[in-house]
């Protein structure tokens, strides 16, 4: 087996040192009615070729080819290849949590870099090292509130990433986590008029994501002001990274929780992405995830080191303040090096690409007969139309055009159905926006 | 990697292991000093340009209001691709990896990462797909789910799995929260989850989110789960018990089938932490000796890249009677053939992350079991021989704390090399001046100075000779010059760095 860096010869030499008369005597000490005596009817075994043959195979049962204007927490933007070819040098790939710092400084300096540029882009002022994903960390980033100010009610507006909510209803029941949900107005940003004092009163945080699900920005300082009256946190989830590069940062929020997968990470069928939660430095040791740190050795040289580790499982066991060990060290990396090649003025470029061409997007689909727009707030590279049919015959039509239509936001909000949410990004050719527009001219035109 | 010297042009070098010598004149290279990337930026340059926009542009004042608009954020690094290629090569150059060497690091299985894996991954596609997008074009994605599912079945002998956990950690969640509902659906969700002191800190931290308090179990004197004790604590508030198996001192434990019997006599059940799994695939299944639920760690036994601390995978297997309660989404293959997400399922715990899971390291994972098939078990004991190989060369220099048979690693303790003022940190620093990784120091926190070593398969012969020849002539170092050992590392960029200081004023991000 071509993994496996022994000869027979030294197998042999190496049990007859251990005093072994075979490999299955290394196995007695568990019970021989549970030893297996035959070999797993597992497939395989593949060589390379016969392993890329098969995936090849998986990915051409995909939409491989086709152009796809879905978004909804996952998106589609440029991404370098140096940043892939730099993720894939061994020295990063294939090393362990840096805990021992002396032979980690790369991965601990790149860690530190990441976090500055999390606190850069959020107007936060600490980041850690990284969550699992968007969901988790908006998740985490509750129970953080909670235990920050030592209340269980939580405020959560209905624009958020539905499977974020679904999360953190996971994670609640058994905390004792009371959440309670605000829906939304004609503009989509949450309903104002519906978090009143009394909604907020014991609340131990606001949770808004913005842009929102619907792809609508969210008027964060105000919404800031109303939750610290109650003296809730503001806790700010954030599903599309790059529109910090023209949307004013979440700076009044007290936690942000973010997906960072728009930086460099592929879609990959949804991960492995980004978490990222940043706040007030104040906040610091109720964080979730690792964090390093800045130091010195002996001599004076700077050096890099996993740092207030004391929040963590490792040490605090029980008493952590999140069972997270694992995180998405690799990702934050190519997030890294995304945002150095992209640098201050090609994020901006980037982010003002996704604009305009959302903007024309929905400008050439709102021209169809019977599209218009369902809300009037400000978005980023989303947005919701509204169709005079179901979305989903709209999308199964749009299959055989070898395009994947607009997300069906009646799939968790009853209240929307023939309603559909649009993205488009700086990877969309104009002349694909067009032809998209023509299909579905084309699609409404047929008659049911 | 380049264990650079970490002395500098000045005469000052008193650990003089420098083949180079020392240099007068001129400053070293920045590849010994690289700075940090924003130190490098200067106005005006970029490493990545975008083809120009095709449709009219917008003013983003305009279109968004003055008060949802940002300027140019300031501090942002201005680079060129170059300098990128550069700055992110050279700090690569200070990291030790599996790559350049055998990892011994106990618990962690770091294993050969095959490189197809990383090709298949970024296959146009795979990578490129969306998680929403219809059933109809992600029949590929599911297939590769579905055959993985598959796969750990056949290799856990359990019944039913979800991949959806991204790491180990939120798989220990996942599983916990399947037994209170299911407990919960028979009427009495419980209070408590034993945990013997030998276990992984996330156990614990997992189990309160859970819900649940925990209750610490001794082991014995041989490093067993205490029977007895557990007779006495398995009341009936217990839910379950939570155990690592072969443990984290790398044995089996040989009472397992007494222990499940034990819990679920009282109605409790019996999770395990796959962690160690490398040690039993192929040779035993979970299922066969009473486990009904099981986490596997796919970025241990299952070679996905560790990328210095993620993204890694957790997915759960359960027995029959924890299947309704599986996370949504569940994949499903219907009776024509084709491939699903049910979300449909009422007893579900819920969703435990966005989408279906960590697709790409799920995929690699497949990828290395096809490589394996049934051959699997050779790893599985290669792995086995390595650690029994370092074992029996090792042991009359180092202390054995517990002397039963061991599976893929073994804990020593630094109980003789104490006597020198020589701890275990100490040892695995000087190890990193052999060209090694560190092993896993003083964990599980049962054996006071803990040096935990687990070689993997993917080392050979020559490899663990090395190691061996290391050990044992910083074992004779300890006691002839332990100075030399407790000052150790000598050959890295830096030296041990002041963690305290770090802790005591925290600097965590650059500022200008």
């Amino acid at each position: 087996m071509r993994y496996l860096p022994k000869s027979p010869s030294e197998r042999q030499e190496m049990l007859a040192a251990i005093g072994a008369g075979s490999a299955e005597e290394l196995f007695e000490c568990i019970p021989e009615k549970f030893r297996l005596r035959q070999p797993l009817p597992l497939p395989g075994p593949l060589s390379e070729a016969e392993i890329i043959q098969y995936f090849q195979a998986r990915a051409a049962e995909n939409a491989r080819g086709f152009t796809s204007f879905l978004g909804a927490g996952v998106y589609q933007h440029l991404r370098s290849v140096v940043a892939d070819a730099l993720i894939q040098r061994g020295e990063f790939l294939t090393s362990y949590t840096p805990y021992q710092a002396e032979i980690s400084q790369g991965t601990l300096q790149a860690i530190f870099e990441f976090q500055t540029l999390m606190c850069q882009l959020t107007g936060q002022e600490v980041a850690n090292a990284s969550m699992y994903d968007g969901s988790t960390a908006l998740t985490e980033a509750v129970l953080m509130a909670e235990r920050l100010t030592g209340r269980r009610r939580v405020v959560l507006a209905r624009s958020v990433h539905p499977e974020y909510r679904q999360v953190l209803a996971t994670y609640g029941k058994n905390l004792g986590l009371e959440i309670e949900e605000i829906g939304f107005a004609g503009t989509g940003q949450l309903d104002r008029a519906a978090l009143t004092k009394e909604k907020l009163a014991d609340a131990a945080a606001l949770v808004v994501q913005s842009p929102n699900f619907f792809g609508v920005l969210e008027d964060l300082p105000a919404l800031a002001d109303v939750a610290h009256g109650s003296g809730a946190l503001l806790v700010t989830g954030i599903a599309e990274a790059m529109s910090l590069g023209i949307v004013r940062p979440p700076a009044e929020a007290d936690i942000v929780a973010m997906e960072g997968q728009s930086f460099g990470i592929a879609p990959s069928y949804g991960g492995p992405f980004l978490g990222v939660i940043a706040t007030r430095e104040k906040f610091v040791r109720q964080m979730p995830g690792r964090l390093a740190g800045q130091t010195t050795d002996a001599d004076g040289r700077r050096g890099f080191v996993l740092t207030l580790a004391t929040r963590e499982q490792h040490i605090r066991r029980e008493k952590a303040t999140s069972n997270i060990c694992t995180n998405e060290a690799l990702y934050a990396l190519a997030a890294t090096i995304h945002l150095c090649l992209a640098g201050k003025e090609g994020l901006r470029e980037a982010a003002l690409q996704n604009l305009a061409k959302a903007r024309f997007a929905q400008a050439e689909l709102e021209k169809i007969p019977g599209v218009r727009r369902v809300f009037s707030g400000p978005v980023f590279n989303e947005f919701a139309l509204e169709f005079p049919r179901s979305v989903k015959l709209i999308n199964a039509a749009l299959l055989g055009e070898k395009i994947v239509g607009p997300f069906a936001l009646g799939t968790h909000y009853p209240e929307l159905t023939k309603r559909g949410l649009v993205c488009v990004t700086e990877t969309m050719p104009r002349a694909e926006i067009e032809r998209l527009a023509a299909a579905i001219r084309r699609i409404l035109e047929t008659p049911l | 990697m380049a264990l650079n010297s970490k002395s500098t042009e000045t005469e000052s070098s008193a650990t003089a292991d420098t083949p180079a010598g020392t240099i007068r004149g001129a400053g070293r290279h920045v590849t010994l000093d690289e700075g940090l990337i924003f130190e490098k930026s200067a106005p005006g340059k970029r490493g990545m340009e975008i083809p120009p926009l095709d449709v009219p542009a917008v003013d983003p004042v305009a279109a968004l209001g003055r008060e949802f608009a940002r300027g140019p954020i300031e501090g942002l690094p201005e680079v060129s691709e170059i300098e990128v290629v550069r700055h992110f090569t050279r700090l690569s150059s200070w990291n030790y990896a599996i790559d350049l060497g055998m990892y011994p690091l106990g618990s962690c299985t770091m294993k050969y990462n095959p490189r197809v894996n990383e090709h298949v991954a970024r296959l146009d596609g795979l990578a490129s797909e969306h998680p929403l997008q219809p059933a109809e074009v992600a029949q590929g994605c599911l297939k590769i789910l579905h055959d993985l599912q598959k796969c750990l079945l056949t290799i856990t002998g359990m019944d039913a799995a979800t991949l959806e956990p991204a790491a180990g950690a939120q798989g220990e969640l996942a599983g916990l929260l399947m037994i209170r509902a299911y407990l919960a659906s028979r009427g009495n969700a419980r209070k408590k989850v034993l945990i013997p002191d030998s276990a992984h800190g996330t156990n614990p931290a997992s189990v309160v989110i859970a819900g649940y308090e925990v209750q610490n179990i001794r082991s014995n004197a041989r490093g067993q789960i205490d029977t007895d004790h557990l007779r006495e604590f398995a009341t009936e508030d217990v839910a379950a018990l939570m155990v690592t198996n072969p443990s984290t001192l790398g044995i089996f434990e040989e009472r397992i089938a007494e222990i499940a019997a034990i819990l679920h006599e009282r109605g409790a059940l019996l999770y395990m932490d796959g962690a160690n799994m490398n040690a039993l695939a192929g040779v035993t299944r979970p299922g066969d000796f009473g486990v009904d639920v099981l986490h596997l760690n796919l970025h241990k036994t299952f070679s996905t890249p560790h990328g210095g601390g993620g993204p890694g995978a957790g997915p759960v297997l359960v027995k029959k009677i924890l299947e309704p309660f599986l996370p949504v989404p569940v994949v499903v293959q219907k009776e024509d053939g084709r491939y699903a997400l049910d979300h449909n399922r009422p007893k579900s715990v819920g969703r435990v992350r966005a989408y279906c899971g960590n697709f790409g390291v799920l995929l690699r994972a497949l990828a290395y079991t096809l490589a394996y098939g049934p051959g699997i078990r050779q790893a599985t004991e290669d792995a086995v021989v390595n650690a029994n190989y370092i074992r029996k060369n090792l042991e009359a220099h180092f202390d054995l704390p517990y002397d039963l048979p061991s599976l893929h690693e073994v804990v020593f303790s630094d109980a003789r090399q104490r006597q020198h003022g020589v701890n275990t940190m100490d040892i695995a620093k000087r190890l990193i001046d052999y060209g090694f990784h560190p092993y896993t120091t003083a964990f599980p926190l049962i054996v006071p100075g803990a040096m935990m070593i687990e070689p993997t398969e993917s080392e050979s012969k020559e490899e663990c000779d090395r190691f061996i020849q290391a050990m044992r002539s910083i074992a004779a170092e300890a006691e002839a010059n332990p100075e030399i050992v407790k000052t150790a590392p000598h050959s890295t960029r830096v030296g041990r760095l002041d963690e305290v200081a770090a802790a005591r004023k925290p600097v965590l991000r650059w500022k200008p």
